[in-house]
């Protein structure tokens, strides 16, 4: 007896029995759940796993990267919706990226109307909801005149209630080759810039690092283009009728999008970039200035390395929610992972398997953005010894 | 830009990505701007280098082309009480659109006749939110006080006791349902928060990981599938016969996605604790659940009041989303008032009204954040 109350009063022995009955109190619970949820779906005579994925999903897809037809299966309409998340976040996370760190900066001018302007707009976009200026967008883009009366934005560019619609490339063999050439140039440039380094720390003799790269860059492209004849035409959008012809376009539902998520979240990276910036001491900044480093070299070399550590968690998480964010698509009828999603689930009945595999889906997406960040953080951190 | 806007500590540092004291931008205003020395401080701010003197003059020459315009379309070219003919024909802003629907934008469908009790529910509420802000109130009985306001407002709004028809919660909608999904689920989220944190900082491998699991699979969905999963699985989890309504179902997944980001707030507080603390608490021979109660959370809770009012803004904006579900929050009964035919033009005034509430919310809820922070830190700074 006495060693059972012995046992009961140790610590690790507490720790298993809480552990256990918390464990098991946990199953039991999601056991009870499960267990309904079967019953409910037996009666309601809705199909249960994951094989309604390969049957025919009868819906069409305004907008699609690979080539879908309304026959194709569910899964296929689910991977045209997870293409469309990922690339409508891709482009805005390099708009949002643009704009706050433009905002930031500007925030922290010495120009105090610049000042002001950047807060003005912070202020403004952080505090009305996401899902108002997605409408307000989406209402603006619907109200915008039609084709034939579609506003030039730029020549050649026109934006109307179909979208905005822009010239392309006509297409030619020489256009792959000189990418190609173009992404050699690319990593040699970046060869050029490790030897440079190394050539530079071995010998202390400066490298003309920047000329070298910038012509592996430039050169190779230029001249593949050049020696395939330099085919260079413009595939022009024209009104015909009621529509333009020609050209390439991006739907209204995807601009507004676009610019939505781009403003709200260049806000929120305006303000992780100005607070990391604030962060490094202004000593830095005159020990650099003793060391008689330019201001540029200062900037590159002493601030920017320091602001980044501070930056690059918050903003990571801003990319993160940026990415969630693109949710909000299904409210202004942008087909992205979570509409298709719900119109399958909708279509099926199969509600929990579609909103399960919804969730791993977005559950692996911030688990490759938030690796990758911390990859680059870790590269950017502090060493220390 | 003055030193002092330099974040003093890494804690100050880790707050102020969500919301940075905006000290510099008064700082840059050296107290040069009085009556004596306009000219020096303009020379000083506005036109010190030559890179400067351009910006300012791009940006007085942005201002000289879009303050007309848009004061012309909000106050002298605008009709505030005409009819819709009177608008079209008018250059300006159409206000008259709100005079008309502001009760639909405000109370969504409540029955017209009974809307002074959302509205009086909603300004007890505000009236709460003022009262809840002044710390010298900060005592046990705000607590009961918000029990008794929300009991009242619940009164109010069902009714069906004291001589008040009843209102069944799906007549409800607006200013009402936004206020009441972003209080209660965060109030409901901070005990369920805490708990997660205190799991989650656990030495017992089995509760940690289960904690750490349901935050992480919180944080990296969006709140759009939360909501989904409370509106078409929760009906699908309950035994037969048991059913919740809409408004308890999104309020039921608010709260689980909220408390998940709380979670991580409150975790922050409990890092934040030196470890002397807990170790003291231990020599004194408490018990876990003392240590906890008696030392750790109240040096950390004290520590996570601004992180928490920032979960609340953004928990405000949030419920917005619930028009995805279907249910009428102020967004909802926005959106429902531009679609009238005889107002469709005029969308932009109704949005304009709808941002400018939400932004008043949660412009007032940051500002206040910050001067909590400031008061935090008025004795760490040295």
């Amino acid at each position: 007896m006495s060693k059972l109350v012995q046992a009961l009063n140790s610590a690790r022995v507490r720790g298993w029995l809480y552990q256990a009955l918390f464990v098991s109190g946990t199953l039991a619970v999601g056991w009870y759940l499960v267990s309904n949820t079967l019953t409910n779906l037996s009666k309601r005579g809705v199909a249960t796993g994951f094989g309604f994925l390969n049957r025919e999903a009868g819906f069409e897809i305004g907008e699609s990267l690979l080539t879908y037809a309304a026959s194709d299966t569910y899964l296929k309409a689910m991977i045209v919706g997870l293409l469309n998340t990922l690339t409508v976040s891709a482009v805005a996370v390099i708009f949002a990226s643009i704009l706050g760190v433009a905002i930031g900066v500007a925030r922290l001018s010495s120009n105090w109307m610049v000042g002001r302007f950047a807060a003005v707009f912070v202020e403004t976009v952080r505090n009305v909801p996401l899902l108002l200026q997605l409408v307000v967008w989406y209402t603006i883009m619907n109200r915008l005149p039609s084709p034939r009366e579609a506003l030039e934005v730029v020549p050649h560019v026109f934006l109307s209630n179909r979208g905005l619609k822009y010239p392309t490339f006509v297409e030619h063999a020489g256009h792959g080759w000189a990418f190609l050439a173009l992404i050699l140039g690319i990593i040699g440039a970046i060869l050029i810039v490790r030897y440079g380094r190394k050539h530079r720390e071995t010998t202390g003799k400066p490298f003309p690092t920047l000329p070298a790269a910038l012509a592996s860059v430039i050169l190779p492209p230029v001249a593949v283009f050049v020696a395939s004849g330099a085919p260079f035409a413009f595939d022009l959008p024209v009104l015909t009728g009621f529509n333009f012809e020609g050209g390439a376009s991006v739907s209204p539902e995807f601009t507004a999008l676009l610019i939505g998520l781009s403003v709200y979240t260049a806000g929120f990276i305006a303000e992780i970039v100005r607070s990391g910036i604030l962060a490094v001491p202004h000593g830095q900044t005159e020990a650099g200035l003793a060391l008689g480093l330019s201001p540029a070299h200062i900037l590159r070399l002493v601030i920017l390395p320091q602001a980044l550590r501070v930056i690059v968690p918050p903003l990571t998480s801003q990319y993160l929610n940026l990415t969630k964010n693109s949710s909000l698509a299904v409210a202004i009828g942008y087909p992205d992972l979570v509409s298709v999603t719900n119109t399958s689930a909708n279509q099926t009945g199969q509600v929990v398997e579609a909103v399960a595999m919804m969730m791993v889906v977005y559950l692996v997406i911030s688990l490759c953005i938030a690796g990758f960040m911390n990859w680059y953080n870790r590269k950017v951190a502090l060493v220390t010894r | 830009m003055s030193k002092d806007s330099i974040p003093q500590s890494t804690a100050a540092l880790a707050a102020s990505f969500e919301e940075e004291p905006s000290q510099a931008s008064v700082a840059t205003l050296p107290g040069g701007m009085t009556a004596l020395k306009p000219f020096g401080w303009a020379k000083n701010n506005l036109f010190n280098t030559r890179a400067n003197t351009v910006l300012t003059l791009v940006c007085f020459a942005i201002l000289w082309f879009a303050v007309p315009p848009v004061v012309n379309w909000v106050l002298l070219n605008a009709v505030w009480l005409g009819t819709s003919d009177e608008c079209r024909a008018a250059a300006g802003a159409c206000w008259s659109i709100i005079a008309v629907k502001h009760r639909l934008i405000f109370f969504g469908t409540y029955p017209y006749e009974e809307q002074w009790r959302p509205f009086l529910a909603c300004a007890l509420f505000v009236a709460m939110l003022g009262v809840s802000g002044v710390r010298a109130f900060w005592r046990p009985w705000l607590v009961g006080a918000w029990a008794l306001v929300l009991v009242a407002m619940g009164v109010l709004m069902w009714g069906g006791v004291l001589g008040l028809t009843h209102v069944a919660n799906d007549k409800w909608g607006g200013l009402p349902i936004t206020l009441m999904l972003s209080v209660f689920s965060i109030t409901l989220a901070f005990p369920l928060s805490i708990l997660l944190a205190l799991g989650r900082q656990s030495s017992l491998p089995a509760i940690r990981s289960l904690c750490v699991g349901f935050i992480e699979l919180m944080r990296g969905v969006p709140l759009v599938s939360v909501l989904f999963m409370a509106s078409v699985m929760f009906p699908l989890f309950l035994p037969e016969g048991v059913t919740i309504d809409k408004l308890l179902r999104a309020l039921a997944g608010l709260t689980l996605f909220t408390a998940a980001y709380l979670a991580e707030a409150v975790r922050g507080g409990l890092q934040a604790i030196p470890k002397g603390q807990s170790e003291a608490a231990d020599a004194l021979g408490l018990g876990y659940w003392q240590k906890t109660m008696l030392i750790i959370l109240p040096q950390a809770l004290r520590m996570v009041i601004p992180p928490i009012v920032n979960q609340f803004i953004s928990c405000f904006k949030d419920t917005s989303l619930v028009t995805i579900v279907g249910l009428y929050d102020l967004l909802t009964a926005a959106t429902v008032a531009t679609t009238d035919p005889e107002w469709r033009p005029f969308f932009a005034e109704v949005y304009v009204f709808a941002g400018l509430m939400f932004w008043i919310f949660c412009f007032s809820m940051s500002r206040y954040s910050q001067w909590l922070e400031r008061m935090a830190n008025r004795y760490n700074r040295r």
